[in-house]
């Protein structure tokens, strides 16, 4: 609680991601409609009191379509975040704690990663791959872990000179135990940071990779595609990219608030 | 860095060439009826049934002769010609970006930190934080949406206006100025918001530090140790930072060029990766990378050549 009053940007972004969170959990009961039920007699309608948020070109719900989005954003930001950090800590234990050929080996592999603009990476995978939820999850998790490799990479490196490890060396702890309880234990939280803010790293990627078509497929809703299909109606409909739009920038916006919030909190001397 | 060059030709090729469906493939679904025997030829013609490594080997060295092979596209032109042609355009867009994150960033980040916690720090802090969660592509529609549909101040598509061909030489040039507007605002975005908070940052550090101390001894004038030598050391690292934002905006080209239907390769990438066209796929995201690497080796000389400990090898 004293972290939250003394940030009060975490906090809001902490209650952002929150209210996002449930949400997405609770989409069966809070939507009005059901999110892919095309009515004919209701297209293109503007915000009223039956649609919120207004209908789209087929008469759904956008705002039923938009908390069902949440889901998919989340689900995406959180599994693809989780396969950077499964493949990226253990690489940058490794690297820290072993150094020699073993470091330069795999910061070499993180260096050709990180050359690659991204998003062409991504786009190339996923077009042989077919478009999919699960294919845009792995592959943005695939090209993202270089960031918490490195960090975990730099944190082993000064823990690797500290007393207690030193001292479990000493008394012939293995190398497993060593760095299982002691040294990857010691870097959570710049982990916990990084992946808040990988998270967000994420879901934006995921929205411009539905918005290009070629991450989550209609009729599932997510922000990404919801803007692609209302971008062509863009000159009447407003209502169609303004509040996908909106969802995905509060939602980013949280999740970065709530991260950075946290760095400061770990690590108080850090200036920012 | 050659080792990194290597590694990139790798991995590109591997990207491509693990994942299932092939160009031949993509013909039976086009046309079910076409017989085993044209499929076979088909892999044949492209080198599909050489051992990957043996295709890895002769792409690489095409590669090295600036030989991306030919595009998979009905037109089955040279990848390089159909790269090159398309190059300038995004290389020119994204030098037009980084422009304006400097020129944009740098001074909002000095100004924050004029006051650190006042009015234009905290207001400043808080568009920061918007410009890193913007979605760039809801941006340029909500950009398309007032400048170009509501106001009709801009237009929306394309580089040129139509007819462009006809206009005298300055008229064209407003056009195209006119074109680039909304694009160039959309690609710097992030990067503004990303430069400005590391230039506060670094004017706060810089203020903080023994030598400002000891200027300030001497008696200097306070706008001459915040605006000339304060910012001078703060200026260094933006020059790195700005080298490592060239992946960003080449990726980012790819969202920009295709909602602004912008002729680069962006839209060329998009393009290919919609119709499997592996050698431009291929090509391009080897290019994207070469031109990461040159950027950041830019970066680092302009670095040496700024800083004059780096340039009399004084620095570690």
């Amino acid at each position: 609680m004293s972290f939250l009053r003394a940030h009060p940007l975490a906090a809001i972004g902490a209650l952002i991601v929150a209210l996002v969170v449930l949400v997405a959990i609770l989409a069966p009961w809070l939507a009005p409609y059901d999110p892919n039920a095309i009515d004919a007699k209701a297209v293109l309608l503007p915000p009223s009191q039956a649609h919120p948020l207004g209908t789209d070109a087929l008469g759904r719900d956008v705002l039923s379509r938009l908390i069902y989005g949440a889901r998919v954003s989340l689900l995406v930001g959180f599994v693809a975040t989780g396969v950077a950090v499964a493949l990226g800590a253990p690489l940058g234990l490794a690297a820290g704690y072993f150094g020699g050929r073993v470091d330069a080996a795999i910061m070499r592999l993180a260096d050709v990663m990180l050359s690659f603009p991204s998003l062409f990476l991504i786009l190339a995978v996923i077009a042989f791959l077919e478009p999919s939820i699960w294919n845009v999850m792995i592959v943005i998790g695939l090209t993202s872990w270089m960031g918490v490799a490195r960090l975990v990479r730099a944190e082993i490196l000064s823990l690797k000179a500290r007393e207690f490890v030193l001292a479990a060396e000493a008394l012939g702890i293995s190398t497993w135990r060593l760095m299982a309880v002691h040294l990857l234990p010691n870097a959570a939280g710049p982990l916990l940071v990084a992946t808040v803010l990988g998270v967000a790293g994420a879901v934006l990627v995921e929205s411009g990779l539905s918005f290009l078509g070629l991450g989550v497929q209609p009729p599932t809703p997510s922000w990404g595609n919801m803007l692609a299909e209302g971008k062509d109606y863009i000159a009447f409909a407003w209502w169609l990219t303004s509040f996908p739009g909106l969802a995905i920038l509060i939602t980013v916006l949280g999740l970065n608030l709530l991260g950075e919030g946290l760095r400061d909190w770990l690590d108080p001397k850090a200036k920012r | 860095m050659p080792l990194v060059l290597l590694g990139i030709t790798a991995v590109s090729f591997a990207v491509v060439h693990l994942a299932p469906g092939d160009p031949a493939a993509v013909a039976v679904q086009m046309n079910p009826r076409i017989t085993p025997e044209a499929v076979e030829k088909l892999r044949a013609y492209y080198g599909l049934d050489q051992p990957l490594w043996k295709q890895y080997l002769i792409w690489l060295d095409k590669l090295v002769h600036l030989d991306f092979g030919e595009s998979f596209a009905p037109d089955h032109r040279p990848v390089w010609d159909k790269i090159a042609e398309r190059l300038p355009i995004t290389i020119g867009i994204n030098l037009l970006a980084m422009l304006l994150i400097f020129v944009l960033g740098v001074p909002i980040g000095v100004a924050a930190a004029a006051r650190p916690q006042g009015w234009l720090d905290r207001a400043t802090t808080v568009l920061v934080f918007v410009g890193f969660a913007m979605p760039s592509f809801w941006l340029a529609l909500l950009l398309m949406q007032w400048l170009g549909v509501h106001l009709k101040l801009l237009p929306i598509s394309g580089l040129h206006a139509l007819g462009a061909a006809s206009m005298p030489a300055w008229e064209r040039a407003v056009d195209l100025a006119r074109h680039l507007v909304m694009p160039v605002l959309v690609a710097a975005v992030g990067g503004v918001a990303g430069i400005s908070r590391f230039m506060r940052t670094g004017m706060l550090e810089a203020l903080a530090a023994d030598y400002t101390r000891t200027m300030r001894a001497f008696g200097a004038p306070e706008w001459r140790v915040r605006y000339v030598y304060a910012l001078k050391n703060a200026l260094l690292p933006i020059i790195t930072i700005l080298g490592l934002s060239v992946p960003g905006l080449i990726g980012g080209s790819v969202i920009v060029e295709q909602v602004f239907s912008i002729p680069g390769m962006g839209l060329l990438f998009y393009q290919a990766v919609l119709m499997r066209d592996y050698p431009v796929v291929m090509g391009i995201t080897v290019i994207g990378a070469v031109l990461t690497l040159v950027g950041n080796l830019l970066a680092d000389l302009a670095y040496a050549w700024a800083d004059p400990r780096v340039r009399k090898g004084l620095a570690a």
